[in-house]
Order: structure tokens, then sequence, then C-alpha cells
């Protein structure tokens, strides 16, 4: 039987009737549209579908949308203003953080949610705080030079967001 | 994979929780943080015909120091035990096993009481708690850990039974959790925890059987003087651990050993 949830996505706020069996991340892509958050596993391990519920790091394919109900949720669409770019998703870019690109917006969250926990995380915290995500590319090195990045590029300030395209 | 279909309903209070388990018939099941049992409902490995929702009882969150014990609600969840000045000040050893679970997504949702109840082999809490002699208290009554776990996902709960806390001995001594695995966010293949309480040390296994064990036999080895190396030889006493894909039943065994010996030497 169909449920009611009420929740915001970036900042929006829905009523929606859902299935209790509609994981998180099938709502968002499906219902939502917001086909950034990727699924890359049927076992809950590879983070790939990672978005923020009230600003903690969750795997959207292991929550029920029902389970969502008062949260806000932030997907990667939501995490810079449109036609800008977060600092993670500009270093991502600069430091060729992602090969494939499959499961970069999972690791963009994760490391949103670290980086607002630890703004200066050393490279084993951040290799802990990554844990979460799989890249299959083995793209590692770049990964962490690029959320080293964007961390230095928030603690000095010069964390205005980029615009796209520029 | 998409679960099964099922019924879905929140649970207002511990009363409430227990009497729509009770009425909602033996294929119904609590979900909490539901790390472990979304993704077996996704594999169909379980398919509960309803599940009821404890993520609203908020009077299940907390961590409250009292009287020489620790009492952790049951709906505690792992990032919340990983951040606790109270938790790292009372029994650091529980912070340091909370940063060891999953990764920090399973963090942000899984709790202490659905680990218990859930009860696998290699879930890392059952391990201290059957280690410091802790209690798991339920809506009705006290259960010892060393009653509650039984086996493999098999506890002393009864079908509409719901665990409200885990109430644990202060420990501030030496300690260390060592968790063997291929990937940090792995479960453990085996993992030993050692701390250093009023009586002397007190040792833990997991997954190296059907349920987490105490190591009777190595605490009285160090009770009797026995160095960290002469002590880890009895930490295979009376342990049968199967083999499967991660390793075999002797690997095991041998790991169980070295970790405990390891975990001795580092406990700090």
């Amino acid at each position: 039987m169909a449920q009611t949830v009420r929740l915001a996505v970036n900042g929006v706020a829905r009523v929606e009737e859902v299935e209790p069996r509609l994981l998180l991340v099938h709502f968002l892509r499906e219902r939502c549209g917001l086909t950034g958050t990727h699924v890359g596993c049927d076992t809950s391990q590879c983070g790939a579908c990672t978005v923020l519920c009230d600003g903690a790091p969750v795997k959207s394919c292991t929550m029920l949308t029902v389970q969502a109900e008062g949260m806000a949720i932030t997907t990667i669409e939501g995490l810079a203003p449109p036609g800008e770019m977060h600092p993670l998703q500009t270093a991502f870019w600069e430091s060729h953080g992602l090969q494939c690109g499959f499961c970069t917006p999972g690791f963009i969250m994760a490391a949103s949610a670290l980086l607002a926990e630890n703004p200066d995380p050393t490279d084993e915290e951040l290799g802990r705080g990554l844990e979460g995500n799989l890249c299959r590319c083995t793209g590692y090195v770049n990964i962490r030079r690029a959320v080293h990045a964007a961390a230095k590029a928030i603690r000095e300030g010069s964390a205005a967001p980029t615009a796209v395209g520029g | 994979m998409i679960p099964a279909a099922f019924g879905y309903s929140r649970a207002t209070s511990v009363a409430d929780a227990v009497a729509q388990l009770g009425s909602a018939g033996p294929d119904s099941k609590l979900i909490a943080g539901g790390q472990s049992l979304l993704p077996m409902m996704r594999l169909r490995l379980a398919q509960p015909e309803h599940l009821i929702d404890v993520n609203g009882l908020r009077e299940l969150d907390y961590i409250t120091p009292k009287d020489g014990r620790l009492l952790v609600g049951a709906m505690t969840r792992h990032a919340t035990l990983v951040r606790s000045e109270v938790v790292r000040r009372h029994l650091p050893l529980l912070s340091e096993i909370a940063s060891e679970v999953g990764d920090p997504q399973v963090r942000s949702r899984g709790t202490i009481g659905g680990v218990m109840a859930h009860a696998d082999a290699a879930g890392d809490y059952p391990t201290l708690a059957l280690m410091m002699d802790a209690t798991i208290v339920t809506d009705r009554r006290r259960i010892p850990a060393r009653d509650f776990f039984q086996h493999l996902f098999t506890t002393s709960l009864a079908p509409d039974e719901l665990v409200c806390e885990v109430d644990f001995p202060v420990a501030t001594g030496a300690h260390r959790y060592l968790k063997f695995r291929r990937r940090l966010f792995d479960w453990a293949i085996v993992g030993v925890g050692v701390q250093m309480s009023d009586d002397g040390w007190r040792v833990g296994i997991t997954h190296a059987g059907p349920t987490a064990v105490r190591a009777h036999a190595v605490e009285s080895a160090l009770r009797s003087g026995a160095n960290p190396k002469e002590a880890a030889e009895h930490a295979t006493d009376g342990l049968h651990p199967t083999s499967d894909v991660h390793a075999s039943s002797e690997y095991r065994l041998h790991l169980a050993e070295v970790l405990t010996r390891r975990a001795l030497e580092q406990a700090a």
C-alpha cells in the first residue's frame, strides 16, 4: 500500500505517494529525475549512490524512501547552485579525479561529508573517510589529490563556486 | 535489485513497536538502521511481509554514564558512538570498535541495537558485549550477553521483543580491537578485542564461529603470568570456525592466535 512521504530534495519540498519498497536511489533517479546519483552495485558496497540525508552521507540504495520522511536530501545536483560548481567538482575536474566517472558523484558526496567534519584531513583520514566508495578504474591516487585540493581551496576561502563552461 | 513488496508502519513508542510486532505476525520484522536488513531484502535472502520502522524512537538514542556503567540506547547510531566524548571517556574500546563498523555511510544509519538483534557472526559489538559481560536490556527483561547470542543470526529474543539498551561496564584501561579484512569496509574475517579491566584482561574473538566468543583460556593464561605470545596460543581453545569463500577454518584459527597476540602487544 502506498505511503505518503514528505521530504526536501535539494531544497525543494516534496510530498509523494510511494511504495514502501521504493529505495531512495530509485526515488531520486526515477521520480525526481536526478540521475546524477548512480547505482553501481546490488550489494550496498560501491557507494556510487551516496547522498546526504540531513548532512550525513548515506547509501541511497540502502534506505527506503519512506525512511526519508522529514529529511533534507542533497544529491550531486544540489551541491552547488545551478550553473556553478562546488570546489570538490572543480577539483575533481582539475586533478582528473576520475577515469570513467561512474563513481564520481558518490565520491564527491562522501568527500563533502568528510570535509564538513574534518576540513584538513591527513592522507590516512582521507582514505578512511572515503572507504565506503569504490572506483573500479582504480583512480584513487587522483581522487585523493582532488579531495586534498578541494579541502585546501575551501580552507583558503578561494571556495567561490566556479561557473561551469568558463 | 528491488526488495519483494512488504507492508510498512512506523512505531511511535517502545510499547507500540512491541504491540505491532505481536499483531503483525511471524513474518514481520523491525527495521532500525537497515544496513544489514535492506541488503538482505534486496538479494531476497529476507522477504518480511511487514516492516515496523523504529527509527522514530528517539527515546532510544542516548549515551548515559551511570554508577560505573555506560548505558547505550539501542537506536544510537555508529557515527554517534564514534563522535561521542562520553564514550571515549568511559569505554574507549567502544569508540574504537564503532569506528571500524562498515564505512561512513553505514555508520550514518546503522545502530548498536540493530547489530545486537541481527547477531551476524561477524558483528563487532557482540564481541565487546560478551567479553565485557554487558547486558542487553529489552522492553521486558535484562539478558546477559552470554545468554543473548545463541547461534548464527539467532538470539534469545522473543518474536515480539525489542532491544532497548546495551548496558556496558565502564573500562578505561589498555585496549585494542584488531579486525582482519581484505578491504577497510569489509566484515571481519576474524577480529579480536582486548581490554584491561579491574579483574585482568578481557579477550573476545569475532567471526571464529557462529557467534562471537569470550576467550576465557587466554584470560586465565594472562592472569597466571603468561606473556602475550604464550597466552595467544590458547586463543583457538574451543573454536570451531567454518570455512567460507573468505577464509578456511585453519586460516581463521591462525588469525585468532596471531590477532590475539598482536592486540595484547598493541593495547594502549
